[in-house]
């Protein structure tokens, strides 16, 4: 067997191919086999890489040097230079930017070429238990830089004019955050940082603590030195072991190093964290609750104001900001406010991390610049839909957020244009929905979640919230009525403006949202005892078309109440007075005989 | 470990961790990156590992490190891995299943051959 | 309730330990009932009343704080704790179902354990792997991804031979 010690992949594209590709091409083989290369080069033709203007272009691997503007010429001095004496011809190196090149087949995703990794700069870059990794890709040096170089007042006001926001939800200035901490009077201060990611959905926070816990110490630590603290808590979920082991180890390698404990690098500033892990409390991510929390309390919010940083834990000025919020601060204090700046919109400015999850075909996370538009996160990033299948609706911001339709989707996320819809940013989270998922049963969800988490403190969270829930799912077993729908929307409004904390506040935007966009699936599922999307069970009915059935047994083999009748090679029927519509028969059949029907069958 | 104190401290890891000084002297001429978040384990990201490791003890080869790291980002084709061997581009491969794992090993770091539809993204970050 | 025998005794001296161990941090209430719970597997009264007698409160609170967070157990659980992730990716993509097969395959409602002690099914918040959904804990680490239906079984025998 031979070795192939090169590949080029040539573009092929329509443009490449109009301005000479064919004729560089050949002479490169001519050139190749002069000199006996063929068995050891490899020359494959790509789709088209994305640089039209530039063509015809190639990319040699492995080294990955990309060619612009090439001509027959051009093409034998590469052979002679390059991949004969290894040497790179530099009058034809492409100069465009690398990153949006797309070299086929070697099957690049979009995926990557849209993203701008701020927060996420070290995921999956760094070995998140090397701190000298982290290191090498400028870690620690924004604490150098904050600690040494800096008051810090001028920390604090770097951060106000980046414009950085807390991603946790709501979007309040980080900076703001930090001056009212830092001039808040008091010896005793402390940071906290919130990694109580509880939004279903979203898995940002997570994922920074898995792969770079450094970069939360090392914000932290500015941050405790910006606002005079010298004590920090990470509060994390207990449903995050791996977070929290990594963190733990984390925070060791920093001590050691000198990056915490007393005098840091060598200055007066002394500051050291410790870890709290929750127990399973959604509230707790309320900043309040967190802090009753971390003193050994239950969750249960507090009223603001005296908001934290006048009176936070054991009443002393504290600063809490979001995982994801603290990723961003080291690489603002190294670059400066302005080229934070460069990316997102001028109220929502930098960017943001999305957990894209749902029906959508790249599902996982995205960092992209603030403003990018939903159809341009959801299809050319995301990648669409897996199955074919329309998407409908996205939903935002988990249990506080919304659903915001398909007409809509070329709005841009940001903290304002969301809240116009009657959705959030929120965390980050972003389910996507298709024409199989019912609009008030994701209502319905998420209204279960609320309650289930409501701490019950105030009355408008525990119990107008349960009753909602209540009448929601009544309207899914087909039982409901206008009234209850009128009754929903007047509730939903009275809880939002009387509960205490942002749990209760925000647990009515689900309903509130898909009776705005969705009104008619309420109608359909109270007028006419119908679920368009076919998943309310009460709705439905399993139905087997007799024209494709071919009788093969297999749905009444696997139906667990055998309720599916039928003799071999005969058209099978399904008693609706005894199916339990658990949808085990539609799985298997390979004919597509089966179906759901709505309304159900009597 | 001595504590840093000063910008030179910083500079001085920086780039001997840059320029692999660490490898080299442990005899290393590449690494294989296996991504561990939540999300990789859960796609099987361990199994992956041990393949990984078993797969390089079978053929003796011992100038390759493994290592871990946190998730980066395009979970659908998880488990990832990452191959770095210096001097060429690394390239990150999706649906590293145990078997597929085995396949890498054995083109890329054996052969120096890429295992072209596993590839999911080339070049740096 | 718990008989009071050597095997207990061990346990309540390593809480104590552990006790010991964070003395001078305040509000560490919590931490210390993860420990016991790790510990014992779950909190029953004597174990909430032994911690509220050594860090000198009052057991109302204990079990205040015990109730209040849906991590802590005043019941027993499985040796396996398995854990369906009910959040909302996972929601959509099925893991209602994954949850009635699993309740189905054991014989036990959720939070119930089976006879054998081997088993309990749970209902857990969003575990965070949105992408690999449906998601199912087994234990503290072993995430199974895309679960469906027709894998239960499998999980399920996977165990069941471990524990042989």
């Amino acid at each position: 067997m031979h070795l192939t010690t090169n590949t080029i992949l040539i573009c092929a594209g329509g443009a490449c191919i109009s301005s000479g590709e064919e004729s560089v091409k050949e002479a490169l083989e001519r050139k190749i086999k002069e000199y006996n290369l063929q068995d050891a080069i490899e020359i494959v033709e790509t789709g088209c890489m994305g640089a039209c203007s530039l063509g015809p272009i190639m990319v040699i691997y492995p080294e990955g040097i990309y060619y612009q503007k090439l001509t027959p010429e051009a093409a034998e001095k590469i052979v002679e230079e390059h991949l004969l004496k290894g040497r790179v011809v530099e009058e034809y190196l492409y100069q465009g930017d690398k990153d949006k090149l797309i070299p086929q087949p070697q099957k690049e995703i979009p995926f990557f070429s849209r993203q701008v990794k701020i927060a996420t700069r070290n995921l999956g870059v760094i070995d998140p238990l090397n701190i000298e990794e982290y290191i090498a890709r400028d870690g620690y040096f924004a604490l150098h830089k904050a600690l040494k170089e800096m008051t810090p007042e001028e920390v604090i006001k770097v951060i106000k004019d980046s414009g950085l926001r807390g991603r946790g939800g709501a979007g309040f200035p980080t900076g703001l955050k930090w001056e009212f901490a830092r001039k808040s009077p008091g010896d005793e201060k402390y940071m906290i940082c919130n990694a109580d990611e509880g939004d279903p959905g979203a898995f940002m926070d997570r994922s920074i603590l898995e792969g770079d816990p450094h970069t939360i110490i090392e914000a932290m630590t500015i941050a405790a030195y910006a606002i005079g603290a010298n004590k920090g808590f990470v509060y994390v979920r207990a449903e995050y072991p791996i977070a929290i082991e990594r963190l733990s180890a984390a925070l060791n390698q920093a001590r050691e190093y000198g990056f915490l404990g007393e005098n840091i690098l060598g200055t007066d500033f002394s500051f050291d964290i410790e870890i709290r892990i929750g127990a399973g409390a959604f509230v707790c991510g309320e900043e309040t609750a967190l802090i009753n929390s971390i003193e050994g309390e239950r969750g249960q919010p507090r009223v603001k104001p005296p908001y934290p940083a006048q009176k936070g834990l054991w009443n002393k000025p504290s600063n809490i900001n979001n995982v994801e919020t603290l990723a961003c601060v080291p690489p603002i204090i190294i670059n400066g406010p302005e080229w934070f700046r460069q990316w997102g919109t001028e109220k929502s400015p930098g960017t943001k991390v999305f957990a894209l999850a749902g029906k959508v075909k790249n599902t996982g996370l995205v960092e992209v610049p603030m403003g990018i538009t939903l159809r341009e996160l959801i299809y050319e990033i995301g990648g669409g839909s897996p199955t074919g299948k329309k998407i409908k609706a996205v939903q935002t911001g988990g249990p506080s957020g919304g659903v915001i339709p398909e007409e809509y989707f070329d709005t841009p996320v940001d903290y304002e244009s969301l809240n116009n819809l009657g959705a959030i940013v929120g965390s980050g989270g972003m389910i996507v929905l298709d024409e199989d998922d019912c609009m008030v049963d994701v209502a319905k969800f998420f209204l279960e979640f609320s309650v289930d988490e409501s701490c019950g403190k105030c009355t408008p969270c525990r119990e107008g919230n349960k009753i909602m829930y209540e009448i929601l799912d009544k309207i899914t077993r087909g039982e409901g009525t206008e009234e209850d729908i009128e009754l929903l929307e007047k509730l939903g409004n009275t809880i939002k403006d009387s509960s205490l904390c942002g749990l209760g506040q925000t647990a009515p935007n689900p309903v509130l949202s898909t009776l705005r966009y969705y009104k008619e699936e309420y109608l359909a599922h109270v007028r006419d005892k119908k679920c368009p999307a076919k998943k309310c069970r009460d709705l439905i009915s399993y139905v087997i078309d007799p024209e494709k059935c071919v009788g093969c047994t297999a749905c009444a083999r696997v139906c667990p109440v055998n309720c599916i009748n039928g003799e071999v090679r005969k058209v099978h029927e399904i008693d609706q007075s005894q199916c339990i519509k658990c949808g085990s028969c539609i799985e298997v059949c390979r004919f597509g005989a089966i179906s759901k029907v709505s309304p159900a069958i009597e | 470990m001595p504590k840093i104190k000063s910008l030179e401290d910083l500079m001085k890891i920086k780039e001997n961790t840059l320029k692999n000084v660490k490898m080299r002297e442990l005899g290393k001429r590449g690494k294989i990156i296996v991504a561990m978040g939540t999300c990789g384990i859960a796609a099987g990201a361990k199994e992956t590992l041990n393949a990984i490791v078993e797969a390089l003890n079978e053929s003796n080869i011992d100038d390759i490190a493994v290592v871990q790291s946190g998730c980066m980002g395009l979970c659908e084709v998880e488990p990832t891995v990452k191959v770095e061997i210096e001097g060429e581009t690394p390239v990150v491969y999706g649906h590293v299943n145990p078997e597929n794992a085995k396949k890498i090993v054995k083109k890329h770091i054996l052969a120096g051959e890429l295992v072209g539809e596993l590839i999911v993204k080339q070049g740096k970050e | 309730m718990l008989e009071c025998c050597e095997k207990h005794a061990e346990l309540y001296n390593e809480l104590e330990k552990y006790i010991k161990s964070l003395e001078g941090k305040k509000g560490i209430l919590i931490n210390v009932l993860h420990k016991a719970q790790e510990l014992f597997g779950w909190l029953p009264q004597e174990v909430q009343e032994y911690v509220a007698e050594k860090l000198n409160i009052s057991p109302s609170t204990v079990h205040g704080v015990v109730t209040f967070y849906n991590f802590f157990s005043t019941k027993p659980k499985g040796k396996n704790q398995i854990k369906i992730c009910l959040g909302t990716a996972c929601y959509v993509k099925g893991a209602d179902r994954v949850m009635e097969r699993f309740l189905s395959e054991l014989g036990v409602e959720e939070g119930e354990v089976t006879e054998d002690g081997n088993f309990s099914v749970h209902g857990v918040r969003c575990l965070g792997a949105c992408s690999m959904a449906p998601v199912v804990l087994v234990g503290e680490k072993d995430f199974f991804g895309k679960v469906t239906p027709d894998m239960v079984p499998t999980i399920i025998k996977k165990y069941k031979e471990e524990g042989k």
